[in-house]
């Protein structure tokens, strides 16, 4: 067995092979892998004995599944509503400005990876961005760009 | 000797069994209820709405789908009214943009558009959507899934993102001896843009790239 | 730790704990997601280092807790046994803290500072936002650190499920959740005995109870700091009514943006499966129950019952019919009882106090409290717990105190992307599930976000229609196209570009959306619009037809321009315009070259409040800008 075929079969031996954990599987590869490669999804297919139709529907409906690699650090701005009364549009256009790069996207760099999330449960300190998973908040629109200098 | 449940459709009285549904017991009485995405073999899947009627009972009434809805004694069922073709209008209106090839709709959705007086092109414009000439009924992937045990073609993404896409290692094995989706497709995509094995504007690659 | 076996050793067991620990001073830190945020790790460390610097490890107690809902003042200090309270603490405060114990006094600068009176205030119970609380379902959460299920034990943990199994009957401890009149409290509001005598009494087995922490309402934080603060709570409920319904297997299904609450959870179940508070024979009575935690993957709308059902089959949280009820055919087909965590962390309650209590808290229709996440435009945000029937006034000008930065109320925003917004004139209606719905907004799970004159109701209904596009699952038409037409026409009215005829065309469709589509995200997909256009339909209007903004918000329809009467030169905002937009020098006025600008806020936010030279223009003609060489006209100063 190659190492991911063995790594694969690891985590779905696991959860004993029971189907219903399909989703608990692929969360646990996508945290061990930080996305989940074409080869990984057709391995979950093959241990777990579901059609790869099924895999891979699981990985393109829920939005926590990346099938492409992320950048180095992971931004995630939260748009929930109080976040947004208190003005994370602004924040996220800014970020994209920074960055050159719209939302859902990477730096050329393979640095920063830009993402919305919709509300990080930070409510109160809104408007609210959460790097490497670290919360930053409030934000201002011009704290922003401090706040990019400290990633390298 | 199963027990019959009572009701009345439009007016009728209509016995059916236990377990039926309001669509079922319909079509037993030769009454119409259209539908998009509803297939005698396949569980009913609810995607389409169209089959939506005026159910009734003790005096409240609820919107229903009629392929999922069980039958109840003493249920009156209206399968036509104003508010229920004012739906149908509206449904169809807002997946004709989707459905287009060549500027036009065909099949059932074209039946239905004249039926309800739908503006197919009401809107076109404002929406700006690719017409992929699929309307996301689900069709050919719980046929596929649910009758022949392929497993070629499967609904992939979530929303206005949600494509149905075919797995070219799967399609090149089960397909060439198949077909059957082509019979079920109700705007005829799948029979216009394949070649019986790969299917090439619609591949999982293709999804994961973009493209679609 | 051996098993316990009955009631007598769980009791015998609080003696021993209490006994354990001796009555000493406590400091208890809040450091849930929101502590953490602030900084509580540090903090906690600081006073680690400082209590073992001192010598006082056999005197001072560390507690560290979950969040104590005063979001905006985390890091939170509470010192027990006289809950004096700290706020904003930092790590350089632990220092002087701990002295303040030592000496019995109190670091007065740490206190709450009451913004009208500066009046200083100790006790936790006395600040105004606590005050006129009613946290009974929050109330442990500053007694008890989450991973260490004897700090539930010592204030009554489980006691509830010891009468429960011992005391009573499963039909009797059905009975009184019926009798209590509690409806649940994720949105839907549906009575909870209701539920669970349906699903007690269908057919088939397996049956399951299931615990929805797929908390999804942007804005929305309770269910979270629950189950990262006193995930006992919810368990201890879940297993209670797992004894009424005759389910033996159980699922906690939380959203994977929650990392602490799935952490903290995991650890109560493991201790409590040590304690034998899970598994086989609880407490010796027989009774077996075991559950399984589910992580959620990143979709709203798998908070949804149905498709959280199939979520937990290990599918795409897609909703399905619902004819037939979930709790006569739910996960793989068998009867299936699903609650919100709050919900559930309510049972213990319930059965320790009885129905009659409860039922003596609330509205005639709303029984009991309800924890509201109050959040937005307004001074003290946090959670706050309230008996239902409190009025929205009281929660967000007694609790909440007013609103931010002396702004003017604008509406409320209730029930999430399901809800609505209620303007000034119904601020005194009681907090009630069929009251606010009357409203044309609803209860939902909690989410009370406040806004006021510089926030766009076009936007909000747009912000919210966006929100659902991205969620929807697509499956059914009605919602799928419902939704991505509502977005286009809400963007575009947005950016100036409505059309007549767009209102009605907006009503069409959300009508359509209503009535026919598969799941309450879709049919409840239109209430923001619909409620916006109820009480604000002006602002559409000017909008549509004067290409105006009146909250100044939407940014193609709005421009910045500094007044040259008031501009003093000051070059802040020359320098932190990221577009170079701004042109002027020393002693001479600034401008906006309109054409640059790229209407991010920045001027707006920099300008010294006592020049407020920037302001926001909308529907009006921009003025030309001055003559080069324009001087400032001096202000004097004072």
């Amino acid at each position: 067995m190659t190492g991911v075929s063995g790594l694969v079969a690891k985590v779905v031996d696991s959860y004993q092979r029971d189907k219903d954990m399909l989703i608990q599987i692929l969360l646990d590869l996508q945290s061990g892998f930080g996305w989940l490669p074409k080869q990984v999804l057709d391995e979950v297919s093959k241990h777990l004995g579901v059609p790869i139709t099924r895999v891979y529907q699981i990985a393109t409906f829920y939005k926590a599944f990346s099938l492409a690699p992320k950048g180095k650090h992971l931004i995630r701005v939260c748009m929930g509503t109080a976040c947004q009364v208190r003005g994370s549009a602004l924040i996220r256009d800014r970020m994209e400005q920074l960055l050159g790069i719209k939302v859902g996207e990477i730096t050329s760099d393979m640095k920063f990876s830009l993402e919305t999330v919709n509300c990080l449960g930070c409510c109160a300190m809104g408007p609210m961005a959460e790097i490497d998973g670290i919360a930053h908040g409030p934000l201002t629109i011009s704290k922003v760009e401090e706040i990019l200098k400290k990633y390298e | 000797m199963e027990e019959m449940i009572a009701l009345e459709i439009d007016g009728k009285e209509v016995k059916a069994k236990e377990g039926m549904t309001i669509l079922e017991a319909a079509r037993g009485a030769n009454i119409e209820i259209p539908t998009l995405c509803y297939h005698e073999k396949l569980k009913p899947y609810g995607a389409c709405r169209i089959c939506s009627v005026e159910a009734e009972r003790g005096g409240r009434v609820r919107i229903v789908a009629a392929c999922g809805y069980p039958v109840e004694g003493g249920l009156l069922v209206r399968t036509r009214s104003p508010k229920i073709d004012r739906i149908r209008k509206v449904i169809i209106e807002l997946v004709a943009p989707l459905a287009m090839s060549d500027g036009g709709i065909s099949g059932e959705l074209r039946r239905l558009a004249d039926e309800y007086g739908a503006d197919i092109h009401r809107f076109e414009s404002r929406l700006q959507v690719e017409p992929t000439r699929c309307i996301l009924c689900g069709l050919c992937v719980r046929y596929c899934d649910e009758v022949m045990g392929g497993h070629a073609i499967g609904f992939m993404g979530r929303g206005i993102e949600r494509r149905v896409v075919f797995f070219p290692e799967r399609a090149s094995r089960f397909c060439p001896t198949c077909h059957e989706c082509y019979e079920v497709c109700p705007t005829g995509k799948i029979a216009a843009e394949t070649d019986g094995s790969i299917f090439p504007k619609f591949s999982i690659d293709d999804f994961l790239s973009g493209k679609m | 730790m051996p098993r316990l076996n009955s009631p007598t050793e769980l009791e015998k067991l609080r003696e021993e704990i209490k006994a354990r620990r001796p009555p000493r001073p406590c400091i208890s830190i809040s450091s849930g997601t929101c502590g953490r945020a602030r900084g509580s790790e540090a903090v906690i460390t600081a006073f680690e280092e400082e209590i073992k610097k001192r010598g006082l490890k056999e005197e001072i107690d560390i507690k560290v807790t979950g969040c104590l809902g005063f979001c905006e003042k985390e890091p939170i200090i509470l010192v027990h046994p006289d809950e004096i309270c700290y706020l904003n603490a930092k790590p350089e405060d632990a220092a002087e803290i701990i002295q303040g114990i030592k000496d019995k006094k109190v670091v007065s600068r740490l206190l709450y500072t009451d913004p009208v009176t500066g009046e200083k205030i100790e006790h936790e119970s006395e600040i105004p936002f606590y005050k006129r609380q009613l946290r009974i379902v929050l109330s442990l959460n500053k007694w008890i650190d989450p991973r260490n299920i004897e700090d539930y034990i010592i204030q009554g943990g489980y006691s509830a499920l010891s009468k429960a199994l011992f005391e009573m009957s499963s039909e009797q401890v059905l009975e009184e959740v019926k009798e209590a009149n509690l409806r649940g409290r994720g949105g839907g509001g549906f009575p909870a005995g209701r539920k669970w005598k349906e699903t007690k009494n269908a057919p088939g087995e397996p049956k399951y109870v299931i615990v929805n922490c797929d908390e999804g309402d942007p804005g929305a934080y309770m269910d979270r700091s629950l189950m990262e603060g006193n995930p006992h709570s919810v368990l201890e409920g879940l297993i209670i009514g797992a004894y009424a319904i005759g389910a033996h297997e159980g699922f906690i299904y939380v959203r994977q943006e929650y990392p602490l609450a799935c952490e903290n959870l995991n650890w109560a179940i493991k201790q409590a499966e040590e304690y034998g508070f899970l598994g086989e024979n609880i407490l010796g009575s027989g009774f077996n129950f075991r559950v399984k935690v589910h992580r959620g993957a990143g979709a709203f709308v798998s908070g949804e019952s149905s498709a959280l059902m199939s979520a937990v089959e290990g599918k795409a949280g897609e909703p399905r019919f619902k004819y037939i009820h979930t709790a006569v055919s739910g996960v793989k087909g068998r009867p299936s009882n699903l609650n919100n965590v709050e919900t559930w962390a309510t049972v213990p309650l319930i059965i320790n106090k009885g129905a009659d209590w409860f039922r003596s808290i609330g509205t005639e229709g709303s029984k009991g409290t309800k924890i509201f996440s109050l959040v937005g435009k307004v001074n003290n945000t946090g959670l706050v717990e309230v008996p239902m029937g409190m009025t929205l006034r009281q929660v967000i000008y007694d609790i909440g105190g007013g609103i931010l930065k002396g702004k003017k109320f604008k509406a409320v925003q209730t029930g999430g992307p399901s809800g609505g917004v209620i303007p000034e004139q119904y601020l005194d209606t009681p907090v009630d599930f069929d009251e606010l719905t009357k409203l044309g907004s609803m209860m939902g799970s909690g989410g009370m976000v406040v806004m006021d004159e510089d926030t766009c109701m076009v936007d909000v209904a747009r912000y919210f229609v966006n929100f659902l596009c991205e969620e929807s699952c697509g499956k059914c038409i009605p919602c799928r196209e419902g939704l991505r037409l509502l977005r286009v026409i809400l963007n575009d009215v947005c950016q100036g570009k409505g059309k007549e005829g767009d209102i009605e065309v907006i009503e069409e469709v959300a009508e359509v959306m209503a009535a026919a589509s598969l799941c309450a995200l879709g049919t409840t997909a239109a209430n923001p619009v619909l409620s916006t256009l109820r009480y604000f339909r002006d602002e559409y209007e000017a909008h549509i037809k004067e290409k105006r903004c009146p909250a100044k918000f939407c940014k193609d329809l709005t421009s910045f321009y500094i007044q040259p009467e008031k501009c003093q030169a000051c070059l802040i905002c020359l320098r932190n315009c990221p577009a170079g937009a701004i042109n002027g020098d020393k002693g001479l006025v600034h401008w906006i070259a309109q054409e640059k600008c790229s209407k991010c806020g920045i001027c707006f936010e920099v300008c010294p409040p006592r020049f407020s030279a920037v302001v926001k223009l909308s529907g009006e003609p921009i003025p030309e800008p001055p003559p080069p060489g324009t001087k400032v006209i001096r202000k004097k100063e004072g």
